[in-house]
């Protein structure tokens, strides 16, 4: 109940749920309404960023269930994504309805995902970054070199998916395809962790000892964030493979796992919203400073090109100065400033 | 026949052994501890049940069925639960969850479900959320109940523990030095907290505990410890009159207190 002086629950049920006041749900819902309309007044370009948000949501969402919430670090995020793209587009190429594609790419992205998840059981923190990094480089050799079934350093085209005879082919059907998934998967992820496996998973890493005293099975538990998160990586490389229409090994590089990871770092570890503020954070910080640079050569001609030869400087010192000043993520950020306008103008 | 049944556990580390052909008996409904001098084998002991530490020989029987067989996550279904003697709490977690924790393995939930959290998850979360409050009444944490565990003073922390252990519904409780570190009036209210435990819960408790006049006021049965071996068993007058356990204590810090 939203009473006049604050907020009262009657049923625990209330309490839990993702919304709990009925303005947010409201406020929520109308922001989604008018989001869903963004392909009648963005021209392709903008829908294509969007779309690509959308991709690194759901990517970097998966990623924080295994290392923000289960504390399992992984550079081979990218890999996983990887081969989601590359499953689900051989599996459409073979004639897989799209609607079954997708999810059999995340399902073949699961299998890979919880087989290099193996060495958890005995490796911790830096042992197991280097665990997860040979796995994202023997998968990225993979790629390169299984020429029959990946196409090798040509890559592969894909063929643009198809919902129910309806062809989705430019970017509005891509826009509302991937934010319908994207959406989807906040959902599925937010009910994980408001349930008995998301607090298994924070058990896990917050204190295996008393995990296990408490009943969970640690190495089902690690193994389980292994393949539910690169089952949600495959199918955002899903996504991305049958928008773009074509598949090559460089775009699932270690670069790629290094930005998801800045996604998570930067959103806040463990939170599903940060997840979002950093996937968006890192999608529209190459396109911000391509729009500064533009800007910056009317006054300064020379300046811009310098300014793009510094992109992934400048990539690098956001996140070395994110991890320095604002170590809890921009979701913190967004908590504080939540809290500050709910008592206003009593805040002191 | 006895609820927990201890048989000549012999556990080594190295080669040099931290318990030594250990036997002894838990009665069903009893409050039983566990004293002896730093080193003794005390939690070494609480982790062969627990499942943490598996022991080179003997055996332990829970309402006589082997325990050693069972993996340790498996145990808690058994009805054992335990708390740690260092704060083991999930420092992330409110306090409200990781008293739903402590019920993981009385719920069953899995992922495909939970993803849906409709009828049945959100069922289970409620039916349990309903079992957890009463903890929370019971210990007293309803002001703390959503706040980060890892935030809260070191008595509360330990009292999350105790609640995370209960939450559980166990039979039987390992408690490890539940009032370590712990000011006169907190320890009084533990001890207020364990024989409620027992007395209104039905739980059996073995607990492990430096402070004597504690372990002397509340138990039913008491195990000496010394060097990993057991020295003494028996009621606490007896065990406090026994010439060998005030040898074993003298000199040491604990003699103030044997001789109450
Ligand atoms: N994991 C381990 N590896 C090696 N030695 C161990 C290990 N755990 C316990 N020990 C040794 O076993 C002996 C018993 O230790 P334990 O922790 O059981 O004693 P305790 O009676 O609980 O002592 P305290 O009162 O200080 O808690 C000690 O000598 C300890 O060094
Ligand atoms: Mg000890």
């Amino acid at each position: 109940m939203q009473g006049t002086c604050g907020l009262f629950h009657t049923s625990y049920a209330s309490e839990s749920q993702l919304l709990p006041t009925s303005f947010q749900r409201w406020r929520f819902g109308l922001f989604f309404a008018a989001y869903a309309f963004c392909p009648l007044f963005l021209d392709a370009y903008d829908l294509s960023v969007l779309i690509m948000i959308h991709v690194a949501v759901i990517g970097a969402v998966a990623l924080n269930l295994l290392t923000g919430c289960c504390g399992q670090i992984s550079l081979g995020h990218g890999a996983f994504v990887g081969v989601g793209a590359y499953a689900s587009a051989i599996l459409s190429g073979l004639g897989l309805p799209f609607l079954l594609a997708l999810p059999a790419g995340g399902l073949v992205a699961a299998c890979v995902g919880m087989f290099f998840g193996i060495p958890s059981l005995r490796l911790k923190g830096i042992y197991l970054a280097i665990a997860t990094l040979a796995a994202q480089i023997i998968i990225e050799y993979l790629f390169l070199h299984w020429d029959g079934l990946t196409g090798g350093s040509n890559g592969m085209i894909v063929a643009s998916p198809d919902l129910f005879g309806l062809a989705i082919d430019d970017e509005p059907g891509h826009f509302w395809l991937s934010f319908a998934v994207a959406a989807l998967v906040v959902l599925a992820v937010s009910n994980i962790m408001r349930t008995r496996p998301g607090r298994a998973f924070v058990a896990v890493r917050d204190y295996y000892l008393s995990a296990e005293i408490v009943g969970v099975n640690l190495f089902a538990t690690k193994l389980a964030a292994f393949g539910v998160s690169s089952f949600l990586a495959g199918v955002a490389g899903g996504l991305w493979a049958h928008y773009v229409m074509y598949v090559t090994p460089e775009m699932f590089g270690v670069g790629l796992s290094i930005s998801y990871l800045a996604m998570i770092i930067i959103g806040g570890m463990g939170s599903v919203q940060g997840s979002v503020f950093g996937a968006i954070f890192i999608t529209l910080l190459p396109e911000f400073l391509t729009f500064a640079s533009g800007a910056a050569s009317d006054v300064l001609p020379g300046l811009s090109d310098s300014l793009m030869a510094m992109k992934e400087g400048i990539f690098g010192l956001v996140l070395v100065l994110f991890l320095i000043f604002e170590p809890e993520g921009l979701s913190y950020r967004w908590r504080l400033f939540k809290a500050y306008w709910k008592l206003y103008p009593f805040a002191h | 026949m006895a609820l927990l049944e201890v048989e000549k556990i012999t556990l080594t580390f190295k080669g040099i052994a931290a318990l030594l052909d250990v036997s002894y008996r838990i009665e069903k409904g009893q409050i039983v501890s566990l004293i002896g001098p730093n080193g003794a084998g005390k939690t070494s002991m609480l982790n062969c049940i627990s499942g943490r530490y598996v022991p080179d020989s003997g055996s332990i029987r829970l309402r006589d069925e082997e325990l050693l067989d069972v993996p340790a996550h498996r145990r808690t279904r058994r009805g054992l639960s335990r708390t740690f003697q260092n704060i083991a709490l999930f420092k992330g977690l409110s306090v409200l969850d990781n008293l739903m924790v402590g019920r993981h393995a009385r719920m069953d939930a899995g992922i495909l479900s939970s993803v849906l959290y409709l009828g049945r998850a959100r069922a289970e979360e409620d039916r349990h959320r309903r079992r957890v409050e009463e903890v929370i009444d019971f210990l007293g944490l309803s002001p703390y109940r959503h706040q980060p565990a890892g935030r809260l003073p070191y008595g509360v922390q330990k009292r999350v523990e105790l609640g995370r252990a209960l939450a559980a519904e166990p039979e039987l409780i390992l408690l490890d030095e539940p009032m370590a570190g712990m000011n006169l009036e907190e320890t009084e209210d533990m001890a207020r907290y364990i024989l409620d435990i027992n007395e209104e819960w039905g739980v059996t408790v073995f607990l492990v505990e430096h402070d004597m006049g504690v372990v002397m006021d509340l138990s039913d049965h008491v195990v000496v410890l010394d060097f990993g071996q057991v020295l003494a068993t028996g009621s606490p007058a007896e065990v406090q009159a026994d010439p060998a356990v005030v040898a074993a204590y003298l000199g040491s810090q604990d003699a103030a207190f044997l001789g109450r």
